[in-house]
């Protein structure tokens, strides 16, 4: 039984020019990209650079742009930052657990997840405002970090949540089988097989969404006001500012230094928000190796 | 030799299994003596595997199952409504087709179901017992704390029933425990089943028929009908079965014709 | 069709078993007629062609043994292939004994009968009828029909009794007739024993087609 040769016509020689220049065109794109943040990055640092010293780490904000420095807006970003994943963690990861593990599949759960993914596109302004109303105002917390990280917990709980559902859902069914047979209940199979394989997702998730929260001006010009701090916070419910913000600050000043000043702030910035992901990656392998040898 | 027959350890009678509108499996009703090694067989589809969860009540975890009837486990009918499944999962085990070790370490591995039910004793102790009837101790005594994702096949089926024995149950259900390995490791676990049925009883699901006709003591033959929902069709001794079944369908399928 | 080849080939060894046993019924029946007719050259026949029975026994075993590890026969199959190998082994013994009877032809040669052969030829007779019988019965799987064999050895059995009686008064009368007289008891011996052969036959064929050996039948 022979094939017939001639029903075929694989058009070798269009093929054979087609893939690389395929190949091309995918290149250039990556290229395009790639190309665009290092002239971004090569202008910032060409700016930012000179202004970059440990005294500029370490000083107030100042008018005079020698002796100006970014300290309040550093420590207000760390404090931020901390609460903020202190209360979307345990909040996001346990919405996941619900809707994974324990909601039933009826219109109320398709309701939640959907309402769920249309959060994640919501402007960040509307958080902010949301969060003015509702913490500042209504709770009574005044323009302090915890509102603050309360409204940034609303703004980037989505992204845990998700992340973390496709954590848990990528955990094999058959670890789960495995713990059922053996007597364990419900929850016994989560927090003992479930959850420490979904480590991992549950990680990246993370510190995906801190890495949007790090960044968003909106939201917290909102809560905290645009404000000219010269102290550090030493409790959450202390007014505060954030590094966005103290560079936007800086950026609508008229005086050409500023703009180095804001170029050296925005440096800092890059530098934390690569140092928080690296520790990501680094703990997301210790946990992968464990897991998938 | 059979002793005087006391209550089988497990008694089904007219077990329906229904996933949603598909009726699975059919009035099926049979015992299960102590300390045999009892073998499902049947064509794919039949309904084998269905029937073993059901005797865990592993098909609890499947939202769309409808179990009715009874199965007894020591005279009592494990689906009434005031047993707790998982206490009845830590007295009947499960072993599954692909190797499933969490991906922990081998004593973890050996040591969840221990925790999982509230172990009081020595857990080194308790893991090495484990480990010593599922012939796996000698392998990996001196690397316990590897992960058992680093054992080969055959080791890591072995990992999961000694994960299984450490909580000392009276039963162990085999969905097909040796088809996802090699020649070598399926002769492990073989030489293993038939250790383990002096103080266990095993109730083993296969394919393979000479494995079947191998290691168990009773067999039992499922069979798909035209309405394809599976039924028993007969159960006895191995030796009869495989050289004068009484029903012509069993002799049909064990010798190969029907098509 | 499923297992055509096995199929196949547990036909084919069944289809040898029959040509051995008409072989060997053919032995028994030509070594008969040798000795009442002082066929020498007849008798030299069937102890040659008793070497064809033997290949043919070696290569019945043969094919059983290779159906056996190579396709893993079970239940009717298993019990088939089994029968097989038993009753090709019965039939070249019974080979075995025409042959034997061949052999008294030949040691007997010209000497002057003893008396004319009367219940030999009846013992003969009958022996062949079972060793067809159960040989049918074989191929027809027929039960009911191999019991029979079973219970007509009696009457082979009866009339080697009185052969062997007769054949000893004549002894008893006259010394001089002992030589011829044991030949001719020893033919009647392995035809006796050919009788019997034929029931084991029968009793192979029961447990074939029922399953349970004959006392249960």
């Amino acid at each position: 039984m022979s094939i017939d040769r001639m029903k075929f016509s694989p058009k070798r020689q269009m093929r054979s020019f087609s893939g690389p220049a395929l190949y091309m065109v995918c290149l250039i794109s990556v290229l395009i990209g790639i190309l665009g943040l290092a002239v971004l990055v090569i202008e910032v640092l060409s700016t930012g650079l000179p202004w970059l010293s440990w005294h500029f780490i370490t000083d107030y904000p100042s008018r005079h742009p020698e002796e100006a420095g970014l300290y309040s807006a550093l420590m207000g970003t760390v404090w931020l930052m901390g609460m903020t994943s202190v209360l979307t963690v345990p909040v996001g990861v346990g919405a996941a657990i619900y809707l994974e593990e324990y909601a039933p599949r009826n219109f109320l759960t398709r309701f939640i997840e959907i309402n769920v993914a249309n959060l994640a596109g919501v402007p960040s302004i509307v958080y902010g405002l949301l969060g003015m109303g509702l913490f500042v105002y209504w709770m009574h917390l005044g323009r302090s970090i915890l509102a603050g990280s309360m409204t940034l917990a609303l703004l980037v709980l989505p992204i845990v949540i998700l992340a973390s559902r496709e954590a848990i859902r990528a955990v094999p069914s058959a670890y789960r089988e495995g713990a059922y047979a053996m007597g364990a209940d419900k929850w016994q199979v989560i927090k003992g097989v479930v959850l420490p394989s979904a480590i991992p997702g549950i990680l990246t998730g993370t510190v995906l969404a801190m890495s949007r929260a790090i960044g968003e001006a909106a939201p917290v010009i909102a809560i905290s006001a645009l404000v000219y701090l010269t102290f550090i916070p030493s409790s959450p419910l202390d007014r505060f500012t954030v590094l966005p913000i103290q560079i936007y600050n800086w950026v609508s000043r008229p005086q050409e230094d500023f703009r180095g000043l804001a170029a050296a702030g925005i440096i800092v910035l890059l530098a934390i928000l690569i140092t928080m992901n690296s520790v990501a990656v680094i703990l997301r392998n210790k946990y992968q190796i464990r897991s998938e040898e | 030799m059979k002793s005087q027959t006391p209550s089988p350890i497990i008694s089904v009678k007219d077990l329906n299994v229904h996933y949603g509108k598909f009726h699975a499996i059919k009035d099926v009703s049979m015992d299960i003596r102590r300390n045999t090694v009892t073998a499902l067989i049947g064509p794919s589809g039949c309904g084998k595997s269905t029937f073993i969860r059901c005797l865990n009540r592993m098909n609890d975890l499947m939202i769309t199952a409808i179990v009715t009837g009874e199965v007894n486990y020591n005279d009592r009918n494990i689906y009434s409504s005031d047993i707790d499944a998982t206490e009845i999962r830590s007295r009947i085990g499960m072993v599954f087709q692909k190797p499933n070790p969490f991906p922990k370490s081998i004593f973890q591995n050996v040591a969840f179901g221990l925790k999982v039910n509230g172990f009081s004793g020595d857990l080194d102790e308790a893991v090495e017992r484990s480990l010593v009837q599922a012939a796996l101790w000698e392998e990996v005594k001196d690397r316990l704390g590897d992960s058992a994702l680093t054992l080969s096949g055959g080791q890591q089926q072995r990992l999961c029933i000694a994960r299984a024995l450490a909580v000392e149950p009276d039963v162990i259900l085999m969905d097909e425990p040796a088809s996802a390995l090699d020649p070598i490791a399926t002769v492990a676990i073989e030489d293993l089943v038939r250790e383990l049925k002096k103080e266990y009883t095993i109730v083993i699901v296969t394919h393979n028929m000479q494995q079947a006709a191998r290691i168990s003591d009773e067999t039992a033959f499922f069979m798909v009908g035209d309405d394809y929902c599976g039924y028993l069709v007969e159960q006895d001794e191995t030796q009869k079965i495989f050289t004068n079944p009484s029903n012509e369908r069993t002799e049909a399928y064990i010798t190969g014709r029907f098509s | 069709m499923p297992r055509e080849d096995f199929e196949r080939n547990l036909n084919e060894v069944q289809d040898d078993v029959v040509k051995l046993g008409s072989m060997v019924e053919k032995a028994v029946f030509k070594s008969i007629d040798c000795l009442k007719n002082r066929d020498i050259e007849g008798s030299q026949q069937v102890i040659d062609e008793d070497d064809v029975i033997d290949d043919m026994t070696q290569s019945i075993e043969d094919r059983c043994i290779d159906l056996i590890a190579l396709e893993a026969p079970m239940a009717s199959d298993l019990r088939g292939i089994i029968s097989a190998l038993m009753v090709s082994n019965e039939l070249e013994r019974m080979g075995d004994y025409a042959e034997g009877i061949a052999k008294i032809s030949v040691a007997m040669g010209n000497l002057p009968p003893l008396k004319p052969l009367i219940d030999i030829p009846r013992m003969a007779d009958k022996a062949a009828n079972m060793v067809r019988q159960s040989l049918e019965s074989y191929v027809n799987k027929d039960a009911e029909s191999a019991y029979e064999v079973v219970k007509s050895d009696d009457e082979v059995d009866s009339l080697y009794d009185q052969v062997y009686r007769e054949l000893l008064t004549y002894m008893m009368a006259d010394p001089s007739t002992i030589q011829r007289a044991t030949y001719l008891l020893w033919v009647a011996h392995d035809l006796e024993r050919v009788a019997d052969r034929t029931t084991n036959i029968a009793e192979r064929v029961i447990y074939l087609v029922t399953g349970s050996p004959m006392e249960k039948f």
